[in-house]
């Protein structure tokens, strides 16, 4: 069976409405567990302090925020290459999630920053890209709502999005491109050296695995959502056309 | 049960606080969102089919 056979409406909802409750589930369960782990069960670190513990927020919801706009990346190619409307209906639906992913990780790491940075902002390589990321998103939700015509509105915004995908890159690897501004390196790293000790790392692998769950499973909703918004406009259309016609 | 968080409690429970409510939000508004276009598709499906 081919991939591309979930590109049809029909099938797509069919095919996620027996895994979409199990998907709501497991991130609830693993968001729970993960934060649960981390809050009660895990150390203070000896230069943050408690401070640490925001760690099992911020670095889950920054990732799925780069994550999420490389996600709508993909689909907006798949759109632009081969016109298929789920892929173009699951990047708008990523995007208030993408937005919401973004949202928590500049909350937490401004509340994290004011205690060990002495600042709640700084305009520092990563956490600017980061926050044009954020405009982006907000930038590519407003042009869906301005264009009435469907097609074009997938089109513009996925040409916005290829735009954008470089403030999303830059917002991951800024701390490698630039060694200047406060915010440090990756907390997860293959060097053993760089990453954080185990005692943090494993609820932190949890709570990623929450974030990532929980944003398919929102994605997903999302995108039926839009199928069905999408069926409902062609059917009104239809019996708008019937009724002057008649 | 609950963890001497130290002169950064305020932070914790601060940056907790507000990311679960952000996610809940996100979680409430697309299951919201969801059921009542389930409910004009099925709405506009009668009307049609009918």
């Amino acid at each position: 069976m081919s991939i591309w056979e979930y590109a049809n409406p029909k099938k797509f909802v069919e095919s996620t409405t027996p895994i979409l409750p199990w998907l709501f589930a497991l991130a609830g369960l693993s968001l729970v567990v993960g934060l649960v782990w981390g809050f009660f069960f895990t150390p203070d670190d000896f230069r943050q302090g408690s401070t640490v513990k925001i760690i099992y927020l911020h670095v889950p919801s920054a990732l799925m925020a780069i994550n999420a706009w490389l996600m709508m990346l993909v689909t907006s190619l798949i759109w632009l290459v081969r016109r298929h409307h789920v892929s173009a209906l699951a990047a708008k639906a990523a995007a208030p999630v993408g937005i919401t992913m973004t949202l928590i990780a500049l909350a937490t790491g401004a509340i994290w920053g004011q205690p060990m940075w002495g600042t709640y902002w700084a305009w520092d390589p990563r956490l600017t890209s980061f926050l044009i990321l954020f405009l982006f998103y907000l930038g590519y939700v407003a042009l869906w709502e301005a264009i009435s015509d469907p097609d074009t509105a997938a089109d513009l915004t996925s040409v916005l999005c290829i735009v954008g995908s470089v403030f999303a890159l830059l917002s991951r690897y800024a701390v490698n491109f630039w060694n200047q501004g406060l915010h440090q390196g990756a907390s997860l790293s293959l060097d053993k050296e760089e990453n954080v000790a185990d005692v943090f790392y494993q609820p932190l692998l949890v709570c990623i695995a929450g974030f990532v769950l929980l944003f398919l499973a929102l994605v997903v909703l999302r995108t039926r959502t839009e199928i069905r918004l999408r069926r409902i406009r062609a059917l009104e259309m239809r019996a708008r056309r019937t009724g002057v016609s008649a | 049960m609950m963890p001497d968080l130290g002169k950064y409690a305020d932070a914790v429970l601060g940056a907790y606080a507000a990311s679960i409510v952000l996610l809940v939000l996100i979680v409430w508004l697309s299951w919201r969102k969801a059921v009542s276009v389930r409910k004009r598709l099925a709405e506009v499906e009668g009307r049609t089919d009918g």
